[in-house]
């Protein structure tokens, strides 16, 4: 994740926090739903749990308008020339939260058909896991998603 | 139940019960292998073995000679201005590609389109980007882990799923399940049906643009979640009804759990009817949309609510009833306009006889077991095990090797919340089955999309095509 | 004579079994479309299925399964085409029912079955690139080892 360049100094450390902190109050995800997990994905960002709290209800359809991508569902070996595809149009900083099984490692589907976890592919900050993930367990990997940021941002990193 | 070698099928006891060569573990071809690439750097490279983009199509649509025509006009056409001018025909035709990544595919499913200004001349879809290898999978899991599988095939409906598989090992096996067992699993069938078609009108609602459904079309789908996480132990993917029975018994308080859910579900869906079936730009979208003629359910193998809203009456639960649902007093709602708008109005009403029969169910709950008392198959309460060795043993075989099916082979439907739900299982006598197929009712309406959608807009695609209610784990399996 | 009876008597070579109480016709495989033809226009008008199993070591080694309903009254019928390893080629049935279309093409890339006189016989489900059939029994499921460090050890 890019940050302003070089380590901080007295000058640019409360930037960079600043920074970090505004990055993590409104993360657009962009739609990547492929199965199972985007149903609870969706239901995450419906009333009764809601990711709205967090500023990120919109689920920008164009990658170019996102900056998280959470892979929700299992990713078949067609799919991952896709899947590349649209992490690269993504403009920096761009983060990647792996939301269940199927994502983190290929899950149940040990076979030829999936992609034995979507860190194969595209780098990954949070994995989710979960088969799938209730809503609660992916507010928290955002949450965690959001710490790592503004630690990063702190380290300088 | 013995079950001779058919002179139709032949020996199936006699196949290999080692029914994969070489061993399991092995690496699968080096054009499929990702290799791990250290990626923590932004900006990285993709993997070098990633495959090409499948375009395939995009020649193949055109099988007239507006070829050059086209190619010329996207610059692939190399034409010497002076010697020879491409003259373009009257209509422009574009080709342009929806999905797989699409706010409104309804999952990965990609469509080439062939547009002649905003009218659709042809479309193609291009399945397969959800394909997870299920059917190879089931023949790598006993039957009794067989549920697992299954049921995140149509993940809107899994408990649909784990019943046609659990039904169809039950009559290769030839048993018989309590009747509280067969109320349970109707009950929660219905229930998910419920679910489903919620979750349904919430999304098709936001493709065509109520915003509000999306938003508010969740909540009494909530209700239902917590009443299963509350005994099945999951949301969704619950694992739940298996063969023999069911895996656990209803937990205290369900009656009043029940009633919530009705009275909720009533509540929300008299709003979501109040908010669309007369709200005019809802009618201008659907009235008329994405007709399917009678001849077009027939060849396709289009079942569910959109046969039923083009007339043609025909659900599983009447035709060959299963699991005793032919004792609960319900109506299946048919409409003949065949459009978008009908097929609206059969699933509000599916989800009322639906909490019907939930009601029936709910009233009528027979006293017994959950599930089947023939130790072979149901493993023992966790109690006995500690009691007695023959207990143990059972509990042992059942869970690593699993229990050993008859040979034979059979097709089992049910009705879930798309259509008829089919699976073709055979067994050639072991613990895992020897073939395991789906027939998902998805893979038959996204087949039907170009029947449903020439000479449409493209808005009027987004709109039958959500009305399609296809789920891509059912068409990709 | 049941009508599933009457439809195989007219079907050229079939024969007639029971599976579990529901029948089942064998038909031979050059006979096929007209089969399907025969119960269509008996009143199995609505295609539901069509799949493919393999049984290795059995001879024919695959079979196409074809699954037909009739509506009024509710009535299904299973025709089983047995089909040789080493040519393994059916007629297609997309000139009488156009919903096997995909189920056809599903056949094919998942068994490599061809069926002849298919409009547009390709991969369907797999990418286009894919090398063999990945659900025919001489195939492995694929798995990639899951790594464990007690098991990697040094022995």
């Amino acid at each position: 994740m890019a940050q302003p360049a070089g380590p901080p100094n007295f000058l640019t450390a409360s930037l960079n926090r600043a920074v970090a902190w505004a990055r993590t109050r409104s993360m657009w995800p962009a739609s990547f739903g492929l199965a199972c997990c985007a149903i609870e994905m969706m239901a995450t960002g419906a009333a009764h749990n809601d990711l709205s709290r967090f500023g990120m209800e919109v689920f920008r359809a164009s990658p170019r308008q996102a900056d998280l991508m959470i892979v929700a569902g299992r990713v078949s070996q067609k799919m991952a020339p896709v899947l590349r595809q649209v992490y690269d149009q993504m403009a920096e900083p761009k983060w990647v939260i792996s939301m269940g099984a199927c994502a983190s490692t290929g899950g149940m589907f040990n076979n030829y058909a999936l992609v034995q976890g979507v860190d194969q592919v595209v780098p990954v900050d949070v994995y989710v896991p979960g088969c799938p993930p209730g809503p609660q367990s992916l507010m928290h990997g955002i949450l965690t998603l959001q710490e790592q940021i503004k630690a990063a941002a702190r380290s300088g990193r | 139940m013995s079950n001779p070698p058919d002179v139709v099928t032949g020996d199936l006891e006699a196949l290999p019960s080692t029914q994969h060569a070489p061993a399991e573990t092995s690496v699968p071809p080096a054009s499929s292998r990702r290799t791990v690439h250290d990626l923590w750097m932004s900006g990285t490279e993709a993997p070098s073995d990633m495959g090409r983009f499948t375009d395939e199509g995009a020649q193949e649509m055109l099988a007239d000679d507006s070829g050059t025509v086209l190619a010329g006009q996207m610059g692939t056409l190399v034409v010497d201005d002076y010697e020879r001018r491409v003259e373009p025909s009257g209509d422009e035709i574009q080709i342009i590609n929806m999905g797989p990544q699409h706010p409104a595919t309804h999952g990965v499913l990609r469509l080439q389109i062939e547009l002649d200004g905003e009218t659709i001349r042809r479309v193609k879809p291009i399945i397969g980007y959800l394909h997870t290898g299920m059917e190879k999978t089931a023949e790598a899991l006993s039957f009794m882990q067989g549920p697992t599988n299954v049921t995140r095939m149509d993940y809107l409906s899994p408990l649909h799923n784990e019943l046609c598989f659990s039904l169809a090992t039950e009559r290769l096996l030839g048993i018989e399940v309590p009747e509280r067992a067969d109320a349970i699993r109707v009950m929660m069938t219905e229930l998910n049906r419920v679910a489903s078609h919620l979750l349904w009108s919430a999304t098709t609602g936001l493709d065509i643009g109520a915003l509000s459904m999306m938003i508010y079309g969740w909540r009494e789908r909530e209700l239902v979640l917590a009443f299963f996480e509350k005994t099945t132990g999951l949301r969704m993917n619950h694992n739940y009804i298996r063969p023999g029975g069911v895996a656990a018994d209803l937990p205290d308080g369900w009656e009043e759990d029940v009633d919530g859910i009705i009275s909720g579900v009533l509540t929300g869906l008299a709003d979501y009817e109040s908010l669309l079936l007369d709200n005019p730009v809802f009618l201008e979208r659907t009235k008329g949309v994405g007709v399917l003629a009678p001849e077009e359910i027939h060849a396709y193998g289009i079942t569910g609510p959109l046969a039923r809203a083009s007339g043609i009456g025909y659900d599983v639960r009447t035709a060959f009833p299963y699991s005793g649902i032919e004792q609960y007093d319900f109506e299946v709602p048919v409409f003949s306009g065949g459009d978008v708008y009908d097929r609206f109005l059969v699933r509000f009403e599916e989800i009322r006889q639906s909490l019907r029969i939930v009601k029936q169910a709910r009233d009528t709950m027979p006293r017994g077991d959950y599930r089947t008392e023939d130790r072979k198959v149901t493993p023992p309460p966790r109690a006995r095990i500690d009691q007695s060795m023959e207990a143990l043993i059972h509990h042992f075989k059942i869970f690593t090797e699993g229990f050993k099916v008859p040979a034979g082979e059979t097709y089992q439907a049910v009705e879930s919340a798309r259509g008829e739900l089919g699976m073709y299982l055979v067994s050639n006598g072991d613990a895992k089955p020897w073939r395991l197929h789906v027939r998902g009712p998805s893979f038959a309406h996204v087949q039907a999309l170009p029947a449903m959608l020439t000479d449409s807009l493209i808005a009027d695609m987004i709109a039958a095509l959500a009305s399609a209610d296809p789920v891509m784990g059912d068409v990709d399996r | 004579m049941t009508r599933v009876e009457t439809v195989a008597a007219s079907m050229e070579g079939a024969v007639v079994a029971d599976s579990l109480g529901q029948t089942v016709v064998r038909v031979p495989r050059e006979s096929l479309v007209t089969a399907v033809t025969a119960a269509r226009d008996a009143g199995f008008t609505m295609f539901i299925d069509l799949c493919a199993v393999d049984y290795l070591t059995r001879d024919p080694r695959f079979e196409v399964v074809v699954g037909l309903l009739s509506l009024d009254p509710p009535e299904r019928i299973r025709l089983l085409v047995g089909v040789p390893g080493d040519d393994a080629s059916v007629p297609s049935i997309t000139g009488v029912f156009a919903g096997a279309d995909f189920y056809e093409r599903e056949a094919f890339d998942l068994f490599g079955i061809d069926f002849a006189g298919h409009p547009d016989l390709t991969r369907i489900l797999l990418p286009d690139d894919w090398q063999g059939h990945p659900l025919r029994k001489d195939t492995p499921v694929g798995s990639v080892p899951v790594q464990f460090k007690e098991a990697n050890r040094a022995t």
